[in-house]
């Protein structure tokens, strides 16, 4: 049965109930528990904003905290995931991946092909990213499209409290790397979501809603921003129909080939940096495999290729808003069509 | 106020909803329309659907616009006899839209759990009456199958939607016809019901059957509503499409093999099913159930009666996808049979004003 939880709380439960289910699942990284140093025993911290609090006491043993260390846990989940664990390690920020890099795309991700397939490693690395809480340059990134280019990592940006869940659950018994990426300004939405344990297969889009004039891609916290564009749109007349394709590796380019087959028309809207992003990716990809459909130029909606500014003013400016999502749809929609 | 003019209101059509929305008007303002006629299709999240005139007479007043939205027991037209002055009318209209007021989200009955052998079992209790009806869903389906029946059944009547084992929000573990005929029986136990009247659709036909030749003297009536067990075909595409879909996109045209009119179907129904079917457990279920009932594409179980001798109704949706209409002509001669055009494999959700006449009707006898 459904009830109503937040974003956060559909995280804990899914580690919660594969802990579980299988006993192999443990959780690596900073104050995951009681914070590094203390006992632990208050469960005090939960990680930094309290995603895994209560796990400690319920899973003792397996719920543990590490050095300020990334290279180390990190390097310590991989190598436990090749020997026979299912590690959750937690990159409290995803913007520390450069000190554990190598563990993830060299090793993590390159075991199954180095090892003739015979190597398999189930591990998740969690990890925060956004922009939205005046966090400034080093701790807002959106950097899921440098994971998405290396093959080998699964690559997951859940946008609802539903989709947390399933994902997460279909991460931690997938047989290879996920990077499960959280934008912190979604913990706190409230969803319905499944007291039963549940897997959301990757690959497959969710449609958020249908309409038949533009094709709107967007990714993680963006999604919620492209429908508050779209129901503005409703008005005017133009119908979007928003595709957020769940994981960007496995991509399910079908879906949203199908839907601008349909429409003609392509808006990407993605938080990551313009250059060599899903945005960028998508819009090639539909330029390639449908542009006999398209009736306009696919337009993306992106910040601008900066790092994310600390100034609060200018954060707001840098994020794409719905403002801006309506402009590049209505730009889109309005477009000469093609002869 | 004259008490001959009457509302045509917005129904509720499940616990769930609280608005529709008017897709279009199925007979003119000024024509003359009888008790039951289909006068207007009404769109919810959940399904398509046609309201039903709840008094004959003339359609004085086509209040609701197509492509409106209307909340549950709002204002879609009025009802009169020709007679009635045009004023009477308008003052109609007036008065109701000053008072509405529409309803708490919240209101009826919720979904109840109960735990018997196999696991837990969630059920929906409505009404209060002595008689006991207990409803069985077919194969992947849940008590929310009949929400456009509960209403009805329920008057006079103590009516209990059950979820099968490996379904709903019951235990999701399913090992064959047997645990599901075995977790009933607990169920009516365990809640005190000494004898009830049966419906059963589809696979919970069989359920229905099973129980009513084990226990005949618990089992006041059996209702078979497009029955598995009373000939060998069943649709392939059906069947295993379910069972393999894990897509919204391979999952539609398989749920539209339900219906004689496909856009019956919505997104919020693919949803709900694609949420279910992604429960653990589920999967294993299902494929324990069809291996077991439906292999193949050939119904493996009959349906077996010669142990119950009660009263039998079979109804049927003329144009069943799924299994056969003709297959009616194999159930017992003493059962009454209907055959409901325009309907497919679920008449209690397409023809639900007709299937609900019919099982009350039955049930009073």
């Amino acid at each position: 049965m459904a009830r109503r939880i937040t974003f956060q709380q559909a995280i804990n439960e899914a580690l919660a109930q594969e802990m579980e289910r299988d006993e192999t699942v443990v959780i690596f990284g900073e104050d995951v528990a009681g914070g590094m140093g203390a006992p632990g025993e208050d469960d005090a911290w939960g990680g930094v904003l309290g995603v895994t609090k209560g796990l400690y006491a319920k899973f003792p043993g397996r719920v543990i905290d590490t050095p300020i260390s990334e290279s180390a846990y990190v390097g310590a989940a991989a190598g436990a995931a090749a020997s026979g664990l299912r590690p959750v390690a937690e990159l409290m920020f995803v913007d520390f991946m450069g000190v554990c890099l190598d563990q993830i795309f060299n090793q993590a991700a390159k075991f199954r092909y180095m090892f003739g397939g015979k190597a398999v490693t189930p591990m998740v690395i969690r990890t925060m990213f956004g922009a939205g809480i005046r966090a400034a340059s080093q701790h807002s990134q959106a950097l899921y499209p440098i994971f998405t280019h290396i093959p080998g990592l699964k690559v997951v940006v859940p946008a609802t409290p539903y989709d947390a869940k399933g994902l997460l659950i279909q991460s931690i018994r997938d047989e290879d790397p996920v990077i499960f990426l959280e934008h912190k300004m979604l913990y706190a939405m409230e969803g319905d979501v499944p007291e039963e344990p549940y897997a959301i297969p990757f690959g497959e889009a969710e449609v958020v809603r249908e309409g038949s004039d533009v094709t709107v891609v967007a990714i993680g916290r963006m999604v919620h921003l492209a429908a508050q564009a779209a129901a503005e749109l409703d008005g005017a007349g133009i119908g979007c129909e928003i595709i957020d394709p769940r994981t960007t590796s496995p991509l399910d380019t079908e879906t949203i080939l199908e839907s601008v087959e349909h429409t003609g028309r392509l808006v990407v809207v993605d938080e990551a940096n313009p250059r060599c992003g899903m945005a960028a990716d998508i819009v090639a990809m539909v330029s390639q495999e449908a542009f006999g459909n398209l009736k306009a130029a696919p337009r993306m909606v992106t910040p601008p290729h900066t790092p994310v500014p600390f100034s609060p003013v200018l954060e707001d400016a840098y994020v794409p808003g719905p403002d801006a999502i309506a402009e590049a749809i209505r730009a889109t929609a309005g477009a000469a069509t093609r002869a | 106020m004259s008490a001959v003019i009457e509302k045509l209101g917005m129904p509720k059509w499940g616990l769930s909803m609280t608005e529709g929305r008017l897709l279009d008007w199925l007979v003119d303002g000024g024509d003359e329309i009888a008790v039951g006629q289909e006068v207007a299709e009404v769109e919810t999240e959940k399904i398509t659907g046609a309201v039903e005139a709840p008094g004959a007479g003339v359609l004085r007043r086509r209040v609701a616009a197509v492509g409106d939205v209307v909340p549950v027991g709002g204002l879609l037209g009025v009802i009169a006899g020709a007679e009635v002055a045009d004023a009477e009318i308008d003052a109609f209209v007036a008065e109701f839209e000053a008072a509405f007021v529409p309803e708490e989200e919240d209101a009826g009955p919720e979904p109840e759990i109960v735990t018997v052998g196999a696991g837990t079992l969630r059920f929906l209790r409505q009404g209060d009456g002595d008689e006991a009806v207990l409803l069985l869903h077919g194969f992947g389906g849940d008590l929310n199958n009949w929400l456009f029946n509960l209403d009805a059944l329920a008057e006079g009547r103590t009516v209990y939607a059950l979820d099968l084992p490996g379904h709903g929000g019951s235990v999701k573990r399913a090992e064959g016809l047997g645990s599901l005929t075995a977790a009933v029986r607990e169920f009516l136990d365990g809640q005190g019901v000494e004898r009830t009247h049966l419906v059963g659709h589809s696979m919970g036909a069989l359920v229905a059957a099973a129980i009513a030749c084990e226990s005949p003297d618990r089992v006041a009536s059996l209702t078979l509503v497009d029955p598995a067990g009373l000939g060998e075909e069943i649709d392939r595409d059906y069947v295993d499409g379910f069972v393999a879909a894990t897509s919204r996109k391979e999952l539609k045209p398989v749920l539209q093999r339900l219906f004689a009119d496909p856009e019956l179907v919505t997104r919020s129904m693919v949803d709900d099913v694609l949420k279910y079917k992604r429960l653990d457990g589920v999967d294993e279920a299902l494929r324990s159930l069809a291996g077991e009932l439906f292999p193949d594409g050939h119904q493996q179980r009959g349906l077996d009666l010669e142990a119950y001798d009660g009263p039998v109704l079979v109804i049927w949706g003329e144009q069943d996808q799924v299994i056969p209409a003709a297959h009616a002509d194999s159930a017992p001669p003493r059962a009454e049979k209907r055959i409901l055009a325009g309907a497919g494999h679920s008449p209690h959700l397409e023809s639900a004003g007709e299937f609900n006449r019919l099982v009350t009707g039955f049930l009073s006898r």
